[in-house]
């Protein structure tokens, strides 16, 4: 399968919404692979933190929202401190949640969990489920 | 009986480790002809060569032999110290125990033997080795500059300026090479044509420069000082002095071919003005294409010409000029992509190469400056760029980097959007490389501020669906394959060593690499000079190089040229061949053999030597069937001596 890149793709809408979200400049990456080297979570994602940044500068910010990177991301910060481009990448993939938590997708309902769920989850993580996934 | 000091080095632990330095120095200090033997750390320091001018005036030495490093390093650093206490520098012999011994060796009883060897066969040879002097010959305070391009305009201004005659030979029409038909260049977006115009014309008004457009070298005899050059000027069959420039003659012309200015994207007549602002700014014919020199086919031209400025009967003419050096600035000409035929060039009318891309950028360019693409006229909307188009390819094309394409890729990209501000650039590339004052700034710059999509891989091909140009490639970053619909596309492609300049590097005999290009004569050290003495290189034509490269590289040859015309005369090695006019029989096998013409019978039929022709190459000296040929301290009877040591 073809990536179709086309001029109506580059910085289209959503590149746009992710740029006013996070203040971040998707088109400053010069792809050196830092956030992905450096990332701990980087073997439980489907495509890499670069990648991230690469797809953002096509436009194809759908397959980044599919994605299960932008939910495996812990926050920790690593590679925001890391950029050689100063790049907040953390801020970028809060952005990325925030537009799908916003059109309702991933979002943790804490009246609907299963009351199982409570029970064997540790309260602690319940806690940043309803901080990150509530939008 | 000569007095012979044995200098031996260290060179820290790269020689002492593998080869007992202290006992050797104790070994060697009765072998015959040694009058003083010592060790030091360094010997090329400054208190290495002081111990030697000391051991030199103490023990009344007169010939010094140093074992330490290859003599390409050191050799002239010992031969200038016993000169400066008044030893000939001919007498001084380096056993190399480095290079051909410590570091090939790893025991050090055996290396220390093999040293032992080869400081006995220098001292051997150092034994028989005679007190010479250079050879002089007279310098011609002249200069050829090959080429008209930015790299042969600033070393012949350099030169001019310094105070010296220049002649310029440009093979085409006018001056100016490449650069005159860039539109801006990188990293500073100044208009190419300028900054290159103002040089182009203080060239040609220089009062020390004479210049021969429409012509070439066709020979060169002689040596560094003094070369003989045959130049062939074509006519150009228009008198400048009755010429008034109307441009009668161009209209009239009824031939109609591509120009070369614009890359083929525009036509010219067959009698025509390269560009507006051509140095020589006169009309010139092209005589392949031109009709009238069967005057009952045409002759429209010579009627429209009211000033009878033509003449089609003009013949070339023929110039021998006397020169001391020549700086060869021949240039570059792009890969034929036609070579490449995934990318359709030539089948599509908007696949362009990179220069055709500067013409349309040009305002001078066949658009006048209007970003349109040439099959229809359309403002591109989208365009592709491909880097690498040809380099680093050593399989089905050029090995190498050409160095510039990163950079004016990018300036395309950023020209582009300039013009069209709504337009998108997309860069295939494998690697970016942009070392140079501000040049990562301005890749940078590109991609954080200008939207320009940078996308990692090659192209696979390009077709034409509709109007549109599509092209598949990869991205190897996210390991999509890509396909982008473009309305243009333009290939960065590789630069190689101007069309012509093979035959005529033939014709001066100077060495080039795998790919064409000259050769320096040391990648480090000596890269402005050619091996062969009195030829001196800039630009494009050594290697791919940008604006700033090339002039820094002419004017550093216009530097090396001015060192040696300060000079009253030229001098040579005297390390050459010798005839012994009681053995020669006249047989003339060295004549044959020599390759520089340096051995000629003279009127008693013996094979004289030229010695300032000669090189001291030694390939007539094994090829005398009398041993009547000898090189000078480097006799049969010194490397007989020096073969008995080893084999004793």
């Amino acid at each position: 399968m073809y990536l179709e890149i086309s001029k109506k793709d580059i910085n289209n809408e959503l590149v746009q919404k992710i740029h006013e979200i996070s203040g971040q400049n998707v088109f400053d990456c010069y792809q050196c692979g830092n956030c992905s080297s450096g990332c701990p979570v980087v073997d439980y994602m489907d495509i890499t933190p670069n990648q991230v940044l690469r797809l953002s500068q096509y436009g194809s910010i759908e397959e980044i929202l599919k994605s299960e990177t932008i939910w495996v991301c812990s926050t920790c910060l690593q590679c925001s401190t890391r950029c050689p481009k100063g790049i907040d990448v953390a801020k970028l993939m809060e952005a990325f949640r925030t537009v799908n938590l916003r059109d309702g997708v991933g979002v943790v309902d804490p009246d609907h969990l299963e009351v199982e769920n409570k029970d064997e989850l540790p309260p602690i993580l319940l806690v940043c489920a309803m901080r990150k996934l509530t939008g | 009986m000569k007095r012979i000091g044995v200098f031996i080095c260290h060179c820290g632990v790269n020689i002492a480790d593998t080869v007992d330095v202290e006992l050797l120095t104790e070994k060697l200090a009765d072998y015959p002809g040694i009058a003083h033997i010592e060790n030091y750390m360094f010997m090329c320091s400054d208190p290495g060569q002081n111990l030697i001018k000391d051991a030199v005036k103490t023990h009344k030495l007169d010939s010094v032999v140093v074992a330490a490093c290859s003599p390409t390093l050191h050799e002239s650093t010992f031969q200038n110290a016993i000169a400066e206490v008044d030893v000939n520098k001919y007498q001084l012999e380096i056993g190399n125990i480095r290079e051909q011994c410590s570091w090939v060796h790893s025991n050090k009883e055996e290396g220390t033997r093999k040293a032992e060897l080869i400081i006995k066969t220098a001292v051997e040879k150092a034994k028989l080795n005679q007190s010479l002097d250079p050879v002089s010959a007279p310098l011609t305070k002249r200069v050829l500059i090959i080429g008209g391009g930015i790299a042969g305009i600033q070393a012949a201004l350099d030169i001019a300026d310094g105070g010296y005659e220049v002649v310029l030979v440009e093979k085409k029409p006018s001056i100016g090479g490449h650069m005159i038909q860039l539109s801006e260049t990188f990293p500073t977006l100044d208009c190419s044509q300028c900054i290159l115009t103002p040089k182009m014309v203080q060239l040609g008004k220089h009062k020390n420069i004479k210049l021969y457009v429409n012509s070439e070298v066709e020979a060169i005899g002689g040596f560094m000082g003094n070369f003989k050059v045959t130049i062939k000027r074509q006519p150009q069959y228009v008198d400048p002095d009755k010429c008034t420039l109307c441009d009668d003659c161009t209209v009239a012309c009824p031939v109609v071919v591509p120009s070369e200015y614009d890359e083929g994207l525009t036509y010219r007549k067959a009698i025509y003005v390269p560009f507006p602002q051509a140095i020589p700014a006169s009309y010139t014919i092209d005589t392949e294409n031109c009709l009238g020199f069967e005057p009952i086919a045409c002759g429209e031209c010579k009627k429209a010409c009211l000033a009878e400025a033509i003449d089609y009967d003009k013949k070339e003419e023929i110039f021998i000029e006397d020169f001391g050096a020549v700086i060869l600035a021949t240039g570059f000409d792009l890969y034929p992509v036609e070579n490449i035929p995934e990318y359709g060039y030539g089948k599509y009318l908007d696949v362009l190469n990179g220069l055709q891309f500067e013409r349309i950028l040009s305002a001078t360019g066949p658009t006048g400056g209007k970003m349109l693409r040439p099959s229809d006229g359309k403002v591109p909307k989208e365009i592709v760029f491909i880097q690498c188009s040809g380099s680093r390819d050593p399989e089905r094309h050029k090995p190498y980097c050409s160095k510039i394409c990163c950079m004016y890729t990018l300036k395309h990209a950023k020209l582009y959007k300039h013009k069209v501000h709504d337009g998108q650039p997309y860069i295939f590339y494998i690697d970016i490389r942009s070392g140079g004052k501000r040049y990562e700034e301005f890749i940078q710059e590109g991609v954080s501020e200008d939207g320009i999509v940078y996308i990692r891989g090659k192209v696979a091909k390009i077709y034409k669906e509709g109007d549109k140009m599509i092209v598949h490639g990869m991205d190897t970053l996210t390991g999509h394959k890509v396909k982008i619909k473009a309305d243009m596309v333009v290939l960065a492609q590789s630069i190689v060593p101007s069309e012509g300049s093979g035959k005529l590097f033939k014709t001066l005999k100077l060495g080039t690499d795998s790919n064409g290009f000259m050769s320096e004569a040391h990648p480090k050290l000596r890269p402005l000079e050619s091996l062969q003495s009195g030829f001196y290189l800039a630009g494009a034509g050594q290697g791919p190089k940008d604006i700033p490269d090339a002039v820094s590289q002419a004017s550093g040859a216009a530097a090396k040229v001015l060192a040696l015309m300060s000079n009253d005369e030229v001098q040579h090695e005297p390390i050459i061949a010798t005839v012994d006019e009681n053995k020669c029989s006249g047989c003339s096998v060295c004549i044959g053999t020599c390759p520089y013409g340096a051995r000629e019978l003279n009127e008693d039929r013996i094979a004289a030597v030229n010695d300032i022709l000669c090189e001291g190459c030694g390939a007539c000296i094994s090829a005398c069937p009398s041993g009547a040929s000898q090189q000078k301290n480097l006799t049969d009877d010194q490397i007989m001596k020096m073969i008995n040591v080893i084999i004793n």
